[in-house]
């Protein structure tokens, strides 16, 4: 097959197709872009306005917002190829990316699939087919049974061979999906019969594989790379240990206390699997690795992972410039002697979740967005700009925070600095709990493992604190700036622009202005007294302490920052204000600090969540228990919400009778959407009416 | 940066390098004694003013405060601060009305607090009831004071927003409240002529509006009231009990529900005093109201020199001369000053300057005032109207120069000149007594009798007919030719027991706390906030719209 190839010599790759979205699409467009490459964007309904749509040079409509119908669905994608004229196809991640009819469509319709040989896909997405084939390649596996017997005692028996504690996996499963683990023999067939469920919604496939279980292990990944003639390089390994929900969050490269003959060992086992399948493109090649630093193959990834600009970033390579040249025929540009490891990378992944609610996705509208400034050591890897809206319909990642330093402790110290410069308002994000992840000290340690989250559970999740006195200071002092220039613009746009009665001075007439804020932090209600000073600065009162405050509000790139001092001591939070809350983000953390809405306004803004209950994120209503005139207990449930790809209850606040109900099964609701309408015991109401 | 770098040019407005102005003033020798002195004299009467004013500010006392509070009700200053623009200024008027006029009744402010502001970017006059004086009941002074906020609201073409909270006319005084001319119905009579000028009445109900006063919503263009909390009745409970035997609660007989449901007496309904203020300022923008500013502006530019020097140059001590130059200086945008007719009639400066980049024509005394100055200060006075430019009055003045060479020269006529000018000018005119105001020179440097559109008093000044020292010698001159034709002895002793007292007198009547007391006056303001008082009443006073002077005869 290859020979034909190489008799027409190197192929012309001048026109890419990304069939994906997001940060990946965006990122295999700047590659391409820097090489001439014209590339050419597929989009849905959802992302229309989406950034990897602006970039590309073409882009097309491919459906609706739902996947299958869209970036899932090949003849689309084809279609589009063909139309577009693109030499190429690049899968990204996820999608298409590891689909052999895909892979095989696109070489029948004699356009480049970037990846590897559909063989290889095939052999590599069933799980039982590549341990056979890794163990006959000499790569050391995990003991486990792989068998076409599924029947429930024949599980058993091979379990209790293995010996527990036993993982039960979907052998066509991913991403923790139809996944268990048996721990005695006690709860195996309850496990088993969970995993199969899941399975079966999910791929449609209920087939098992029962593996060893090592406990408390280290994931560790090695990047691979094939051409079409013959050559395959590794380009070190990522450690991925540190998981939630079953999905890496934190990945680093090199692996963290590997030691240069695992390291070796680890490499050349991944290019014998590679070399096993004659596999060409970027792969990856999973081990679980023990505390011994055994290592057992897991399973091969035949795409470009989400995390590869960690290796990018230690061995100064970009991999998407590989992909292009090898899939056009070229020569791997560097062999094995010449790869060299250099210092020490970390990627963070900013998801749209709540780390609180078991990070639970979200999604919503990036309402601010500010990031560190892009240099040779700080990568932003993103597909959405401020003003986009993380769609309920896709991943809900909203950027990889990509670093690297002369070594470990001062990659992670560019992280962290990263990460506080990291700022989003509109949805709750994971990017505080990043913070204290990678500022634990076992993790400063790199004693990583697949547990590491649950095992440190208590200090990841500090307890709430609220804002400090100085925080609820600047965030007063951001108000009133907020105010200051709110005048100053009518007083500048007005006839009479130079009027002293124009200005936010607060002059009262042989007296100081002192008036009273209410800021709201968490579920407490602080009082500010605010005396207007005559040379412009305030003083805040706070319980019974006094502050004295001054400041500006500075703009830079985009983002605004409150310079100000609070007695004596200066600092420069950035500072957002939006739906009447003021967000302050610093090195030292970020703080929310609420404007109550007074009552009035509350009344006039109608139905509120406060009659109610309300969509905990944007998703479809899948179920409705209420109608109108029920009568409810706090507690009950009301509807059933599918967001994100999983069920959500959604339960009475409060009880009362159900005045209206405001969405039908099979309809969307966005975030914050009140779902129902409690009748409200309006005491109030009735005297007034007497 | 100088500031005459940081000002930006303002169309219409030239700025070549060669129209670069000398500055006005000098440094003051600020180790001097006198200058120290004088520093420390007038600090020590600002800081009298500023804890005088702080325990006004509370208004009634800490129970009135507490009961007031406790229904849900903000105080009068917090629902003004709510009602204006967030952190804008507030002009307030006459905080010393009242003081020390009733005896041993303390009335804070005469029970009722007024000034302009701005609400939603208007500038409007806002009368607020203070229901802690003695439940917001009109003294003869109150009265006064809310009267003196509608001619100014006239005077400047300011639209009025009346927070009531007022019990209604004080009883035991109804005799000076009710009957005269410039009594309780002239609010009402106002409101209607304003309303007939154009001149919005907004009144917002978070009290009670008993009898007279329920005339004030119902008066109003539009009104709003609080429910639970602002009622309005002809008659209230206890009256209608005792007139017909019917028994009916306050909130029945002329609630919020009453008057927004049934009887249409009120329009908005609000749940409390913040929704109340809320509906005001959303009422104020309903107004379609623009400022239409008929002089020319520029942009403003702070003065060269502290405004607090003036406490060292001006002093206490009314005898001790200052060039009203250095205060100028203090004043005036940059410290410009374009001086007209410099070298005549020099005990009157005249000259033109800008002021929060108004144009303003100022008239200052640096002496007793001649033929000369008072012909220059006509002249002056003449162009300003001419030229529609705004006066301001710094009056420190202890009259006409008197004398037989000075009589014949036609000082009266002269001095009549001025006076006729003044009194006919109607360019907005602010005076701002900085010193002695005595005689025939508060006439001319235009007095609380030649309608200023505004007339403040620094703490130092002094307003009578003539100095104590003056009067007392005139008195005991007079008793002394009596005794004489009499062949009467009057002893050195008998002459100072005899002006003693009248010299004390004097002393107490004249003061500015006097004169506040009694609105003879709109404030007593710190000599440091002057400029900043200066261009808050000209941007009010510009809400006027322009209108030609017609002068009299002068008399030649």
């Amino acid at each position: 097959k290859r020979s034909v190839r190489l008799a027409s010599g190197v192929a012309r790759i001048e026109k890419v197709l990304i069939a994906n979205r997001g940060e990946i699409a965006c990122r295999v467009m700047r590659t391409a872009r820097r090489m001439g490459v014209r590339s050419v964007a597929v989009y849905s309904d959802a992302d229309k306005d989406s950034m990897h749509v602006a970039m590309a040079d073409e882009a097309f409509h491919i459906g609706p917002a739902a996947s299958q119908q869209s970036y899932l669905s090949m003849e689309k994608v084809l279609d589009v190829a063909k139309k577009s004229g693109s030499h190429a196809v690049h899968p990204g991640y996820g999608f298409l990316s590891e689909n052999t009819e895909f892979a095989e469509a696109c070489k029948e319709a004699g356009i480049i699939f970037i990846g590897p040989p559909s063989s290889a896909i095939r052999d590599m997405g069933i799980k039982s087919t590549s341990k056979h084939i890794m163990s006959a390649a000499g790569v050391p596996i995990i003991g486990g049974y792989h068998g076409e017997d599924q029947s429930d005692d024949r599980l058993q028996a091979e379990a209790a061979q293995i010996g527990f504690p036993v993982m039960i996996k979907a052998v066509r499963g991913g991403g923790g999906k139809g996944m268990r683990i048996a721990r005695t023999e006690k709860d195996f067939l309850e496990q088993l019969e969970s995993a199969r469920r899941e399975a079966r919604k999910s791929f449609n496939d209920d087939v098992m594989l029962v593996e060893k279980f090592v406990e408390d292990p280290r994931h560790v990944e090695v990047q691979v790379f094939g051409d079409m003639h013959g050559n395959a390089v590794y380009l070190f390994e990522r450690d991925c240990s540190v998981q939630r929900r079953h999905q890496k969050i934190i990945e680093e490269a090199p692996g963290p206390g590997i030691s240069a003959e695992v390291r070796r060992r680890l490499g050349e086992a991944a290019v014998r699997a590679a070399k096993a399948v004659d596999y060409v493109g970027a792969g990856t090649v999973e081990f679980i690795m023990d505390a011994q630093h055994n290592f057992y193959f897991m399973e091969m990834n035949t795409r470009l992972q989400v995390e590869h600009p960690v290796s990018e970033m230690i061995t100064g390579t970009d991999l998407v410039e590989w992909q292009l040249r090898v899939a056009a025929g070229e020569r791997l540009p560097l062999l094995q002697e010449d790869i060299v490891l250099s210092g020490h990378s970390f990627e963070a992944r900013i998801y749209a979740e709540d780390p609180n609610n078991d990070f639970l996705p979200g999604a919503g509208p990036l309402l601010h967005l500010s990031t560190p400034a892009a240099d040779e050591t700080i990568r932003i890897e993103t597909g959405v700009r401020e003003g986009d809206e993380v769609s309920a319909h896709y991943d809900p990642m909203i950027a990889k925070l990509v670093v690297w330093g002369e070594d470990r402790a001062a990659a992670l110290k560019k992280l962290r600095y990263g990460l506080r410069q990291y700022n989003i308002v509109g949805l709750n994000t994971n990017i505080n709990f990043l913070l204290s992840l990678s500022s634990h000290p076992e993790f400063e340690a790199g004693n990583v493992t697949t547990s590491f989250i649950p095992q440190h559970h208590t200090q990841l999740f500090p307890p709430h604190t609220p804002p400090s006195a100085v925080c609820v200071c600047q965030s007063a002092l951001a108000l009133l700036l907020k105010e200051r220039t709110d005048t100053h613009r009518y007083t500048q746009s007005s006839n009479d622009p130079f009027s002293p009665f124009g200005s936010s001075s607060g002059f009262r007439l042989n007296l100081e202005l002192s008036r009273s804020l209410s800021l709201q932090l968490g579920d407490k209600k602080v009082d500010v007294q605010v005396t207007y000073n005559k040379d412009n600065s305030y003083t805040m009162q706070i319980g019974g302490e006094m502050y004295h405050v001054t400041g500006e509000v500075e703009t830079e790139g985009g983002a605004s920052f409150l310079r100000c001092s609070v007695n004596g001591v200066k600092s420069r939070p950035k500072v957002v204000i939006l739906n009447n809350t003021v967000h302050l983000f610093s090195m030292e953390g970020s703080a929310e600090v609420l404007v109550p809405v007074p009552k009035h306004l509350a009344a006039v803004s109608g139905s509120g969540p406060q009659g109610g209950a309300v969509a905990p994120m944007t998703g479809t209503i899948e179920k409705v228990f209420v109608k109108a005139g029920d009568k409810v207990e706090a507690g009950d449930p009301l509807m059933v919400m599918i967001a994100m790809k999983m069920e959500h209850t959604i339960r009475a606040p409060k009880s009362g009778v159900i005045k209206r109900v405001f969405f039908s099964e099979g309809s969307q609701a966005s975030r914050h959407a009140a779902l129902v309408e409690l009748e409200e015991e309006e005491e109030e109401e009735a005297a007034a009416a007497q | 940066l100088r500031p005459w770098l940081r000002c930006r040019p303002v169309s219409g407005v030239r700025s070549y390098h060669a129209d670069q102005v000398a500055r006005l003033g000098s440094q003051p020798d600020t180790q001097s004694s006198d200058y120290q002195e004088n520093y420390e004299r007038m600090k020590v009467l600002v800081d009298e003013l500023r804890t005088r004013t702080e325990k006004i500010k509370l208004g009634g006392g800490e129970k009135a405060r507490k009961l007031h509070t406790s229904r849900g009700k903000l105080l009068p200053r917090e629902r003004i601060d709510r009602l204006l623009d967030p952190g804008s200024p507030f002009l307030e008027f006459s905080q010393f009305a009242a003081y020390e006029l009733y005896g041993k009744e303390e009335v804070p402010a005469g029970g009722i607090i007024t000034g302009i502001g701005r609400v939603s970017g208007v500038e409007c006059v806002i009368v607020a009831n203070d229901a802690t004086v003695k439940g917001g009941t009109y003294y003869p002074v109150t009265v006064k004071k809310h009267l003196r906020a509608q001619e100014i609201a006239q005077q400047n073409h300011l639209p009025c927003i009346y927070l009531v909270d007022s019990g209604g006319a004080n009883l035991p005084r109804q005799a000076d409240v009710f009957p005269d001319r410039d009594h309780f119905g002239r609010i009402f009579f106002n409101q209607a002529n304003l309303s007939s000028q154009g001149i919005a009445q907004i009144a917002v109900v978070m009290g009670s509006c008993t009898a007279g006063g329920a005339y004030v919503p119902a008066m109003a263009d539009e009104s709003i009231i609080v429910k639970k909390q602002g009622t309005i009745f002809l008659g209230g409970p206890p009256l209608v009990k005792a007139a017909t035997g019917e028994t009916v609660s306050a909130e029945d007989l002329g609630g919020a529900d009453l008057h927004c449901r049934k009887s249409g007496v009120t329009d908005h309904y609000a749940l409390d005093d913040n929704h109340a203020l809320h509906l005001a300022r959303k009422s104020v923008r309903n107004l379609n109201y623009m400022k239409n500013v008929q002089v020319t502006t520029e942009a403003t530019e702070a003065p060269l020199f502290p405004s607090d020097e003036l406490y060292g140059i001006v002093g206490a001590n009314l005898k001790r001369n200052f060039d009203v130059r250095e205060v100028i200086a203090r004043v005036v945008d940059g410290s410009k000053f374009d001086e007209f007719k410099a070298f005549y009639g020099d005990t009157l400066v005249t000259g033109f300057a800008r002021v929060f980049g108004y144009p303003v024509g100022i008239i200052g005394n640096n002496g007793v005032l001649f033929s000369e100055s008072a012909k220059k200060g006509t002249h002056f006075i003449e162009l300003c109207c001419q030229r529609n430019i705004p006066l301001i009055f710094l009056q420190n003045i202890t009259g006409f120069m008197v004398g037989r060479e000075y009589e014949a020269g036609g000082i009266a006529k002269d001095g009549a000149k001025m006076v006729t000018a003044v009194a006919c000018a109607s360019v907005p005119k602010i005076t701002v007594i900085i010193g002695g105001s005595y005689g025939a020179g508060n006439y001319g440097m235009c007095g609380r009798a030649y309608s200023p559109r505004f007339l403040y008093m620094w703490p130092n000044s002094r307003i009578s007919v003539m100095g104590g020292e003056q009067a007392a010698t005139v008195l005991a001159t007079i008793t002394k030719d009596q005794r004489a034709r009499e062949g009467k002895e009057f002893t050195a002793e008998q002459e100072a027991a005899m002006k003693e007292p009248i010299v004390r007198r004097f002393e107490e009547e004249g003061s500015p706390y006097y004169s506040s007391a009694r609105l003879w006056d709109d404030g007593i303001i710190d000599p440091a906030d002057t400029r900043l008082v200066l261009g808050l009443s000209l941007s009010a006073a510009l809400n006027a719209p322009r209108s030609k002077t017609q002068f009299g005869v002068f008399r030649m």
